[in-house]
């Protein structure tokens, strides 16, 4: 197997995009997400519950249909920002979104420590048309957190 | 010209000699990822042989100048290239006349062209645009823009599990309502043939005031196609997936029915005379041609045509058949592998999903084994929707496709089965 797509299929993501964690919805969430990528079809819904007066994240989850990549990276975040309050979400929503649109060329974009387990996605990088599949459940997020309290529209990733 | 005839004499009587074909497309030789290029997308657009890409670079180098304006040699000679290939076009689907070609940027143009002129000129509040559901966006958008604008109905004539086109509903749903039908020749996502001399009978019959727009971008690079044996009103395709040029096509109307059309856009060569007063229009086709066209990619699309025409169209149907029924048994015998679209009568068009599989991880590891497929809707959601699928891959043939090809895109597809196993 070439090892650019090895570096883009981790095991990690294989096994997030096979058996996501926390597809579950979230019963009374505080903010309900939409997301729809119209590239590719795929959709979902981000689910959060925040502590009241905008606290921390105490549950997230994410529910939908997707490949591999947008699958495992909807699994991955919303493992990740459990606990997060909103500007430390949006941070890792920086974060995140500047390592896989890093130029591909760029060495320094595999390295981002505070990203910790989420660092797998790094390999997107080398893949332009894959960059939509990993951010559309972060756009999700970055739309819930910024709108919160709003009626969402489906965010796109368009 | 001679290498259309080096063409006609490495073309056998009786069938196509594909390593002869694929020496003609030099993009074939590429290299991707480090692997030899697989090209299954010819459905999205096909590659382009050596004498349609001279025939390009020929017009800047030795004849360019505008069309219809200067009495000077050069533009006398750009005109004349130009003009040629109207006539070229008229013999090829068995148009009548060659002012009934109206040259157009591509289908899509070709059917906002008929839905904004006949269209607003004759369909009024309460009248219906009947589609079927396997149209693509293009033979969708233009009409629901119409019916908006008209406040008449758009129905959708449904499909079959096997991607075939409804004929009884197809039937039931014209009436003294109905205006437009319009519909494609070949399905783009399934490979769907449909029946459009019978489609057309059933119109004439029950809503003889329909006219009758048969989307033709996937029919006339895979067979021979004659207007009036299919017995529609208007016939559109585009030049890029008949080995030509991008951003060029045409369409083909009924003389009266386009004599009687009101001009689209308003501009130079649509005109006799313009005063501030009063402008007086063009005769068809002209009318419908406002500005400078792609003068370089009609005149490219010209040799398309005669490259068509050389390799000759019975023949790569009947090339192209056999490699469908190859394909169709090669990826039927791989396990979690699902054929949507499994009409009788198909071409050139192998879409499928495979179980658990993403159809963008599939793509992604196919690109890397040099596979080049589409993946995703296939700008046919209605048709993804039916299915209940989000998208699938498709992998679509051409002129210049082999066995090997589908060899190829077997041993990806097992890949990317390990892969995701």
């Amino acid at each position: 197997m070439n090892s650019d797509l090895r570096d883009l299929y981790q095991d990690v993501i294989l096994d997030h995009g096979k058996r996501p964690r926390n597809a579950r919805v979230i019963e009374g969430a505080s903010v309900v997400q939409p997301a729809y990528n119209p590239l590719c079809g795929d959709k979902g819904t981000l689910y959060l519950a925040l502590e009241p007066n905008g606290g921390a994240i105490t549950d997230a989850s994410y529910v939908g249909q997707g490949c591999s990549i947008s699958t495992a990276s909807a699994s991955l975040m919303t493992e990740f920002l459990r606990g997060q309050s909103r500007e430390e979400a949006l941070h890792t929503f920086d974060l995140f979104h500047d390592m896989i649109t890093a130029p591909p060329d760029e060495a320094s974009h595999r390295a981002v420590p505070e990203l910790g387990k989420l660092s797998v996605f790094s390999g997107v990088a080398e893949f332009p048309a894959r960059v939509k599949c990993a951010t559309l459940a972060w756009h999700a997020l970055k739309a819930a957190l910024t709108e919160a309290g709003a009626t969402p529209a489906p965010v796109s990733t368009e | 010209m001679s290498a259309v005839s080096e063409v006609t004499n490495a073309v056998a009587s009786r069938s196509l000699e594909v390593n002869r074909v694929r020496a003609d497309f030099p993009i074939l030789t590429a290299q991707v990822h480090g692997k030899p290029l697989v090209y299954l997308d010819s459905a999205a657009s096909a590659q382009k042989p050596q004498l349609v890409i001279d025939a390009e670079r020929r017009v800047y180098e030795e004849m360019y100048a505008n069309v219809h304006r200067g009495v000077h040699d050069l533009s006398m000679r750009a005109s004349d290239a130009y003009e040629a290939v109207r006539g070229k076009i008229a013999r090829f689907i068995g148009a009548g006349s060659p002012k009934e070609i109206v040259f157009l940027r591509g289908t899509t143009e070709a059917i906002n062209l008929v839905a904004q002129t006949w269209g607003r000129a004759n369909v009024t509040a309460g009248d219906e645009i009947l589609i079927t559901g396997l149209e693509h966006h293009a033979n969708i958008v233009p009409w629901q823009m119409l019916c908006s604008e008209k406040k008449s109905a758009l129905r959708v004539a449904p499909i079959d599990d096997r991607g075939v086109v409804d004929l009884d509903a197809f039937a039931g749903l014209l009436g003294e309502r109905t205006k437009i039908v319009a519909f494609a020749h070949v399905s783009n996502a399934l490979g769907t043939v449909n029946d459009v001399a019978r489609m057309a009978a059933l119109v004439r019959e029950r809503a003889p005031q329909a006219v009758i727009l048969v989307d033709g971008a996937q029919g006339v690079p895979h067979m021979k196609v004659d207007v009036k044996a299919l017995g529609c009103d208007f016939y559109c395709f585009s030049a890029h997936k008949m080995y030509g040029p991008s951003g060029m096509g045409a369409l083909w109307g009924r003389k009266a029915l386009l004599d009687a059309m009101p001009p689209w856009q308003g501009g130079g060569d649509m005109i006799l005379s313009v005063t501030f007063e009063k402008t007086v229009y063009n005769e068809t086709p002209f009318k419908f041609e406002a500005g400078t066209p792609d003068i370089a990619g009609t005149i490219a699309f010209g040799a398309a045509i005669d490259y068509l025409t050389a390799l000759g169209l019975d023949n790569i149907a009947a090339a192209e058949h056999e490699l469908l029924a190859y394909g169709t048994a090669q990826l039927s015998a791989i396990p979690g592998l699902r054929l949507i679209g499994t009409a009788p009568d198909k071409t050139s068009v192998l879409s499928f999903v495979l179980e658990g599989i993403h159809p963008h991880d599939a793509g992604s590891i196919l690109d890397y084994e040099g596979v080049a497929v589409r993946t995703g809707h296939h700008c046919a959601q209605p048709v993804m929707d039916r299915f209940g699928l989000p998208a699938t891959i498709r992998a679509s043939l051409g002129v210049y496709s082999t066995r090997e090809d589908i060899d190829a895109l077997v041993r990806g597809i097992h890949k990317v089965r390990e892969m995701f196993a």
